[in-house]
């Protein structure tokens, strides 16, 4: 076959494709503003179940406990994180091998499993009183799994730009007259941030969507997609479609700010070197 | 040139891995001089230059800064400012803050930092470019924005490691001009670390031979050229023509089978020596008119010259002329007795 | 530099928190495996693992078949991103990703209405004169949600590998002689193995440990070994220590997988050099 005939059946695959990732949403979308509660037959349009989706306390309550559960940890992560891949990258190799496997563990590990061995941690540690009478599960056991699963994402995201570093930066500021102290933080820590930064928002992510680990460490409380998850067992309601098309719009656009904020860097840093280069031509 | 030494290296040992990378290296630089270590890679004169600014702590020996010891001393309380092979900038900052970075940490008055930083980038051409980014210059101006950066501290003695390596050819002979001229102007010592021994040639007034971790020679660029000490200066400084000889009574010598009238003198009587002759010193003439009979291998057209290589009993010579002869061609070969230089045989 | 001592210290507090809560646990599950309810060393439970060897079997089998048909399916969709040009390759893997970030949970849910008896699905076959058909609390149901989900954590390795395969490598196949059958085989493949083996993992793993696909698309008769460790745990047979031998099972699964997978790697690049 020939090129262009090559090419049309990658396209028409591509769209197939597509089709059957979007196709699911597509419809949960859909159905958001069908008027029955049915999942199959459209009855008529109507906005009702975004209504009552913004007064279901236990969705909002479950909300507003996971945004701030993945604030938090991703502080702590974070920063637990930063100075862990500082430490790390000073200490020998085999030492930094051992400690990147183990760090490993969480990444590769089934969540389920994750979530399992940190519960038996929390039900032996209440079997020595620790917690007392309330047992431990809740915002403290909700907490540390979150931390626990993200510190490593950070080491593995701000680990390599600090390796990938020009050591010569760190000299030449010393050169100029900074102690080592004012070194790194003048002249590394801004290097490092936008990875941090990355780190950061990459721990929000996976905070948020987290359902395994939290579902074995939460006690009785819910953060959204254990909520999400009860919801969807008991009965059916077009306010899980509705909450769908929500957190699907919003996805998009963060992704699409995001997307549209590095294209207009790039484009400006892309005529700036295009006209370095034709200035030095012209010397 | 001012005689002062303003830095002196004594004995300088330094060892990486259990490998002496320095073996007891001393040396003196002269103030405001503009001084080049010269060597293939490895030959430690990188490092020689990092224990002067303070980036490696020597095993033993003294580094003396202005006749002081300066070995307890952090980097970033020497006198001395380098200039990175990479430049180093600071990617975060534009030009203006890059070059008024030391000036910063002194907190001065703003006033004062940016008139000074606008003389600086003035001074080496770069007035404008203040807001650039460092990502937004071509190699070229990150070089100078690197030199304004490190001179803007108007250290007594700046370094500077290889900084012309990446830039193309053209614009390297440029740099290599400019960076002359303002060490004129500012008049303070400059001292260059390169391999290129054209580089060296072009720019010092003092050149230090460097190999294995141990000087090999010091002279000016002339004395380098046309009175190599060894045979690996005489190898590394320019092509030469390294040919073993006999010393028979002073002001002659014999090598190739026929007697040369030369300069030098001084070695015992029919001593086992090496000569060096450089290529553009041997003139081609007829077969019958020369002291010295060859075959023509080669002829590389070089656009300043021919360079030809010639076989003579074994030994192949490398000759640069404006004419050029024929390959299979027999040729004679005259020599001066200025252009010969004997060295007395060592072990390479 | 920067790796003076001092600086190492930096580290200390994550070296903690990682021996207390990724080590310990570990640890803790190995002993609960090995001992009864009080505390006394046993291999019971894992013996007792035995009667539950269907679900493991099953489990086994409908990973490998979701895992199988991922790697079909993505192949090509690797395959085409990276032959198209920069831009456009920025906005498609950005599509591609976008499904990813839908809730888990949310994704596997509207299967389960598009596959229901009565569902959309069923509807449309109806319109035909078809059907019903019996989709939803299947194996099969629980393959499609395992494919679903994971499709994209296929694609995205095997794009990253294909980039790196240069045009000019194809043409020069072509140029020698190789058919479309043969470039796939000699030349795609074994270049992408990097790619496969990262993409069997990663679709693999969750999919032998899920327990909400099973549970939502298959109804209670196609239990994985997710849904009996769930059931130790938080469900009705709550026994920690027969669940926490179930983990180490599962564990030492993932982990024969993963250095099968690594071993696939290393060889199939010393082929290609």
């Amino acid at each position: 076959m020939n090129k262009k005939q090559s090419r049309l059946l990658q396209r028409t695959y591509l769209i197939l494709i597509f089709c059957f990732m979007y196709l699911p949403i597509a419809v949960m979308i859909l159905f958001s503003f069908n008027e029955s509660k049915s999942r199959a037959l459209w009855t008529g349009f109507t906005l009702g179940w975004y209504k009552s989706l913004f007064h279901n306390d236990m969705i909002l309550s479950a909300l507003a406990l996971s945004l701030v559960l993945a604030l938090v940890s991703s502080v702590i992560a974070t920063v637990l994180g930063t100075l862990a891949t500082i430490g790390i990258n000073s200490m020998g190799r085999k030492t930094q091998l051992l400690i990147n496997n183990i760090s490993y563990v969480p990444v590769v590990n089934p969540e389920i499993i994750t979530g399992v061995s940190l519960m038996l941690l929390f039900v032996m540690a209440q079997r020595f009183g620790v917690g007392g009478e309330g047992g431990v599960f809740g915002w403290p056991t909700l907490m540390i799994a979150h931390i626990t699963f993200n510190v490593p994402y950070v080491i593995f995201n701000v680990g390599p730009k600090l390796r990938q570093l020009d050591p010569s930066i760190y000299n030449a500021a010393l050169d100029l007259g900074c102690t080592p102290k004012q070194a790194f933080f003048k002249v590394i820590m801004p290097q490092l941030t936008p990875a941090i930064l990355s780190a950061f928002l990459i721990c929000l992510t996976y905070s948020i969507d987290d359902f395994m680990i939290s579902y074995f460490n939460s006690g009785t409380m819910q953060t959204l997609p254990i909520a999400i998850y009860s919801m969807t067992r008991k009965k059916v309601s077009p306010e899980i479609n509705a909450l769908s098309a929500v957190m699907f719009i919003v996805i998009l656009s963060i992704i699409l700010i995001s997307n549209h904020l590095d294209s207009i860097q790039y484009k400006r840093a892309q005529t700036a070197v295009r006209t370095a280069m034709a200035e030095e031509g012209e010397q | 040139m001012n005689e002062n030494l303003i830095v002196s290296l004594k004995d300088i040992v330094v060892e990486f891995d259990g490998e002496k990378v320095l073996d007891g290296l001393s040396l003196d630089i002269h103030d405001k001089e503009f001084v080049t270590f010269l060597g293939p890679s490895g030959c430690g004169k990188t490092t020689t230059l990092r224990v002067i600014a303070g980036f490696i702590t020597p095993k033993s020996g003294n580094v003396f800064f202005d006749g002081k010891d300066i070995a307890d001393l952090p980097p970033y309380k020497r006198q001395v400012n380098t200039v990175f092979q990479k430049y180093a900038l600071f990617p975060h900052l534009n030009v203006f803050e890059n070059v008024a970075f030391a000036l910063r940490l002194k907190k001065l008055p703003e006033e004062e930092i940016k008139s000074k930083v606008l003389r600086m980038l003035e001074i080496v051409g770069l007035k404008g470019y203040e807001r650039r980014h460092v990502n937004q210059l071509s190699g070229g101006q990150q070089q100078r924005v690197a030199i304004a950066r490190s001179l803007i501290n108007q250290p007594r003695v700046l370094l500077l490691d290889e900084p012309l390596g990446a830039l193309d050819l053209k614009l390297r002979k440029q740099m290599q001009l400019e960076l002359k001229r303002l060490q004129r102007e500012l008049n303070i010592t400059f001292i260059y670390v390169t391999h290129d021994q054209e580089e060296a040639l072009t720019m010092s007034d003092t050149v230090v031979v460097m190999n294995g971790g141990k000087i090999q020679q010091i002279g000016t660029p002339e004395d380098i050229y046309n009175e190599p000490c060894n045979p690996f200066v005489a190898r590394f400084i320019g092509d030469s023509n390294i040919i073993d000889g006999v010393m028979l009574k002073d002001y002659l010598v014999s090598f190739g089978g026929s007697e040369f009238k030369c300069v030098d003198k001084g070695f015992k009587r029919d001593e086992s020596v090496q000569v060096v002759i450089r290529p553009e010193d041997v003139e081609i003439v007829p077969p019958e008119q020369g002291a010295l009979v060859g075959r023509v291998r080669d002829v590389i057209f070089k656009g300043v010259h021919f360079e030809m290589h010639v076989d003579m009993e074994g030994y192949e010579w490398i000759i640069h002329s404006t004419q050029a002869s024929k390959p299979g061609e027999l040729v004679g070969m005259n020599i001066g007795p200025d252009e010969i230089h004997i060295m007395s045989r060592s072990e390479v | 530099m920067l790796r003076s001592k001092t600086s190492r210290w930096a580290a200390a507090p994550y070296l903690v928190w990682m021996g207390v809560f990724i080590v310990v646990p570990l640890v803790i599950v190995i002993y609960y495996a090995m001992t009864n309810a009080d505390g006394t060393f046993t291999l019971d439970n894992l013996a007792q693992i035995g009667r539950y060897s269907s679900v493991f079997a099953r489990s086994l089998i409908l990973a490998a078949e979701a895992t199988v048909i991922c790697l079909i399916l993505a192949f090509p969709v690797g395959y085409t991103l990276s032959r198209l040009r920069a831009n456009k390759q920025h906005i498609m893997l950005m599509l591609v990703m976008l499904p990813m970030w839908m809730n888990f949970l949310l994704r596997t849910y509207a299967w389960m209405t598009l596959l229901e008896n009565n569902g959309l699905i069923n509807r449309l076959f109806g319109l035909f004169g078809v059907g019903p058909f019996h989709m939803i609390n299947t194996a099969g149901a629980v393959v499609l949600g395992m494919v679903y989900n994971y499709l994209p954590y296929m694609i995205l390795p095997l794009y990253t590998a294909m980039t790196k395969i240069d045009d000019s490598i194809v043409e020069a196949a072509q140029d020698l002689g190789c058919n479309t059958g043969k470039i796939l085989l000699r030349i795609l493949i074994p270049l992408s193995g990097p790619g496969i083996a990262t993409g069997i993992t990663m679709v693999f793993v969750p999919s032998v440990s899920t327990f909400i696909i099973s549970r939502m698309l298959g109804g209670g008769s196609n239990l994985l070994i997710g849904d009996l460790i769930e059931l130790q745990f938080l469900g009705n047979s709550y026994n920690l220590n027969l669940g926490s031998a179930m983990s180490l099972v599962l564990m030492v699964i993932v982990l024969v997988l993963m250095s099968f997978t690594s071993s696939f790697d290393e060889s199939e690049m010393e082929g290609v050099m």
